[in-house]
């Protein structure tokens, strides 16, 4: 994966199809501390206790189950790749919770990619059934997404209709140019 | 940790949402053609984030009431990018080895004008 945020939809995917209608993502940047931390945290069903230990194995994994795949291993060999650290934490029938630290200036550190796209697509075909919570830092600034806060000004009107899916986008622009204060 | 979305923009959206209602009043519904993207690992390796963003324009630019739906790894990973079109009434057909440009040729001939696109098909499901 080329992009940092494509390893996120694909843990998104995992949500999605573990039944969860909650996702939170919060992504710290913190250039000075050399520190790019993901936390992606959902309320889908949940891995086994006996699974949890073999999850990133790519050969153990693939095998055995259809709904968790190569997706993990690769986001922790992407982490492990340049001096970062994956975990994992899963309770059946709660949730799953991944976290991941990267090496922010590591020569083979991904960048992160067009979130904005990534995030308005899964939500222009997800959106009426999984609410995303997504929380982006970058050194002291930082800002706060939450589509269960639009879904209560569309009174009834799906989130995932085109000209809602253009005012997120903007929104999210103005949100980034925000924290990025004009560096990028 | 509470949202609060920026004055200004809730007025847009408000403004949007009256929008939409009306449009939406005049829509039939029900009967929608619906597309299904792949979005396993394999998918998403192979650019499916990319397809999505062309499917999600072309509906756009063309205003067409087309549902989009994604689904996990069905197993054809060596044919990914790959979607399904479902036209109401007609055979499931699942299209592979994508790229954008195929996307906008698929709706434009598929979608719009009913003619599936042989060349690109590489499975018929019954309806």
């Amino acid at each position: 994966m080329r992009e940092l945020i494509l390893h996120i939809l694909d843990i998104i995917e995992n949500s999605r199809e573990a039944g969860a209608d909650l996702i939170k993502l919060k992504i710290f940047e913190q250039p000075e501390q050399d520190s790019l931390k993901i936390f992606l945290e959902d309320n889908g069903s949940g891995i086994d206790k006996d699974k949890i230990e073999d999850i990133t194995d790519p050969f153990v994994t693939s095998r055995t189950t259809r709904e968790v795949g190569l997706g993990l291993s690769l986001f922790k060999e992407a982490a492990e790749r340049c001096g970062g650290n994956f975990n994992i934490i899963s309770k059946k029938g709660k949730g799953t919770e991944v976290m991941v630290e990267f090496s922010y200036n590591h020569i083979d550190r991904a960048p992160l990619g067009d979130i904005i796209t990534t995030l308005t697509s899964f939500i222009a075909v997800n959106g009426d059934s999984i609410d995303l919570m997504y929380r982006h830092k970058f050194k002291n600034r930082e800002f706060c997404f939450d589509s269960r806060e639009v879904k209560k000004e569309l009174d009834g009107i799906s989130i995932q209709s085109g000209k809602i899916i253009g005012w997120i986008k903007n929104y999210l622009k103005d949100c980034f140019a925000e924290i990025y204060g004009g560096e990028d | 940790m509470e949202v609060k979305i920026k004055l200004k923009s809730l007025k847009e959206l408000k403004e949007l949402r009256n929008k939409v209602q009306k449009e939406m009043e005049m829509r039939d519904q029900g009967t929608n053609p619906e597309i299904i993207v792949g979005m396993g690992t394999c998918g998403i390796a192979a650019g499916a984030r990319d397809i999505l963003k062309t499917i999600l324009e072309e509906v756009d630019r063309r205003n067409i009431d087309l549902r989009v739906t994604q689904t996990g790894c069905i197993g054809m990973c060596e044919k990914e990018p790959l979607i399904d079109v479902k036209m109401p009434g007609k055979k499931r057909i699942t299209y592979g080895n994508l790229s954008t440009d195929d996307i906008k040729k698929i709706i434009a001939e598929h979608v719009i004008n009913g003619n599936i696109v042989k060349d690109l098909v590489i499975a018929k499901h019954e309806a």
